[in-house]
């Protein structure tokens, strides 16, 4: 009956985990079938071809869309990194006037669902002449407010007596932060290192409002727009086109999921 | 000034400059977009309460909240069941644990237009994966995505799947504080397992429950590249969502003012169920 009972749960592991897995790797390999065996049920393509990668390369710049999303992810990563850890420290652990203010507006703008300032958002980013920008897709995403309540709720349990210390030899509050305080948060920088990147990374909404421009797209963008406009033509290469934007997330997932997890799941968790 | 106090206020205040920008003056814009009329080309004029009137009588909007509540309706049971399940599951001593949770986390680090392509395919009418399985077993092909009764909960379905490893970690974290002396007393009483779910498992994990209802309802609330990429928001606008109406309206029709109005609107919405939801689950956890 014991063994009975393993046997089912394992058999509902797996069929749970090959409905997870399956169509990633069906993705995968529809990427390698030419158009007659795009709809095959099989992984492996009976006449493997690259015909799908050359197509999609030639009809979009899905090189340039690359480029776009690594430079606007890394930046607005290490803006969030940097400009929250600043803002956090102090925050946590400078007294001044004005701070339990901002905590509670930091706070209650979390709360506010992203629609709401969608559109004067987007307006603002007009009149500001940013339309087909970088600074469009990047400036406003340099601070995070969960990254921000996440590092504080961190800096919050290093002890005093370091800082006191620390000023004490002389140290700025800067040197304080980069120089003590970074060492110890690097589990809780990794965690929002992840979530901001991949936030930005797999972001599709705000770019399709603030870019028009082809060269600027970032890469879901750039596929969204390619497969909707039917530049695609099959789904093979529709699909050898989403292979760009998934392939370094899995490969970067598989190494780190742990973190992944922990990050993506911890980061949903403000409610 | 304290050199703490002058600190305090330096390093904060790139911060505050950006709040003050892109958090709170978005804020205060959107109330002030609902009284106004703006292409953005010509200059914006005073609306009145025309936004309001319109959103009120707007058969399209009503609809695509109308199409909300029918994804909800189909994708909370279908989340918390399956979240539950897999949470259950892996709840056990298991070999490689860590592979299993990753398997089911996957779809959630990948971007949702790309699962929103991948699904479109799999949906395919003639060629795609699941009409290929139904035919080999002998049943006839389903249009899921044009056929105005299948749309919606396929793509209710897809989310579900896209999610539900998120919400899994959820309950593993809260079947973690079930301790195990209660479930050891209750096994001696000598209850059936499915009396243990019902009166054991399920009540301490409503904390976890109410947080995937509340996440999912914001996440239905606030559907968008799935309808945008798989039907348009077709067929019959079925499928048309808020956020979908909401972007058309600004971009294809150039309406800053209606479509900050369905914003403020979705705000509002999303604040007042969230809230009825945690009532309705909050009486039941005082049971």
């Amino acid at each position: 009956m014991k063994t009975l009972g393993r046997v089912a749960l394992y058999t509902a592991l797996s069929i749970a985990a090959i409905t997870f897995i399956y169509p990633f790797l069906w993705m995968a390999a529809s990427t390698f079938k030419p158009p007659f065996e795009a709809g095959a049920l099989g992984l492996m393509p009976d006449n493997p071809t690259f015909e799908n990668y050359k197509v999609m390369w030639a009809r979009a710049p899905f090189g340039r869309a690359l480029v776009n999303s690594i430079l606007v992810a890394t930046t607005i990563t290490l803006a969030v990194l940097v400009l929250g850890s600043i803002t956090a420290y102090a925050m946590a652990r400078l007294n001044f006037r004005g701070r339990p203010l901002l905590n509670a507006v930091t706070t209650a703008v979390l709360l506010v669902p992203g629609q709401l300032t969608l559109i004067p958002l987007y307006t603002l980013i007009v009149q500001l002449g940013w339309i087909d920008t970088y600074a469009a897709l990047i400036v406003p995403y340099l601070f995070n407010a969960t990254a921000i309540l996440m590092l504080r709720q961190f800096f919050l349990q290093i002890p005093q007596s370091l800082i006191d210390s620390a000023r004490m030899d002389g140290m700025g509050e800067l040197r304080i932060l980069f120089t003590i305080f970074w060492p110890l948060a690097r589990p809780a920088l990794a965690i929002v290192a992840i979530f901001t990147f991949m936030g930005s990374w797999n972001e599709v909404l705000w770019p399709l409002l603030v870019v028009r421009e082809q060269q600027l797209m970032t890469l879901p963008q750039l596929l969204t727009v390619f497969a909707l406009g039917g530049g695609a033509g099959s789904l093979g290469v529709s699909l050898a086109a989403a292979m760009i934007l998934v392939v370094p997330v899995v490969i970067a997932y598989v190494f780190l999921q742990r973190y992944f997890i922990e990050s993506m799941a911890g980061s949903g968790v403000k409610g | 000034m304290r050199a703490e106090e002058r600190s305090g206020w330096f390093l904060t205040a790139p911060f505050v400059t950006f709040l003050l920008a892109f958090a709170v003056y978005p804020i205060l814009f959107a109330l002030v977009l609902v009284f106004l009329h703006w292409d953005l080309v010509t200059a914006p004029s005073l609306a009145g309460f025309d936004n309001v009137r319109l959103l009120a009588n707007d058969a399209r909007f009503w609809r695509s909240v109308a199409n909300t509540f029918v994804f909800l309706a189909i994708h909370l049971p279908l989340q918390i069941a399956t979240a539950l399940a897999l949470a259950l599951a892996l709840n056990r001593p298991l070999v490689f644990r860590a592979f299993w949770r990753a398997a089911f986390f996957l779809p959630v680090v990948i971007s949702g237009a790309v699962v929103a392509i991948l699904w479109s395919s799999l949906y395919a009418t003639d060629v795609g994966l699941f009409n290929q399985l139904l035919t080999r077993i002998g049943l006839s092909p389903v249009p899921w995505l044009t056929d105005p009764r299948t749309a919606m909960p396929a793509i209710a379905v897809m989310v579900t799947w896209k999610n539900v490893g998120f919400y899994v970690i959820i309950y593993l974290a809260g079947l973690q504080y079930i301790p195990r002396s209660c479930q050891e007393a209750i096994e001696i009483e000598g209850v059936s397992p499915w009396q243990r779910f019902r009166h054991l498992t399920l009540p301490s994990l409503l904390p976890q429950t109410i947080l995937v209802v509340t996440l999912s309802t914001i996440n239905g609330f606030q559907l968008f590249i799935e309808p945008y990429v798989m039907t348009g928001g077709g067929p019959l606008r079925r499928t048309y969502s808020i956020v979908l109406y909401l972007y058309t309206n600004a971009f294809s029709y150039q309406k800053m003012g209606y479509a900050a109005t369905i914003g403020v609107a979705l705000a509002l919405m999303i604040g007042l169920v969230v809230a009825i939801q945690r009532r309705v689950l909050g009486t039941a956890e005082a049971l």
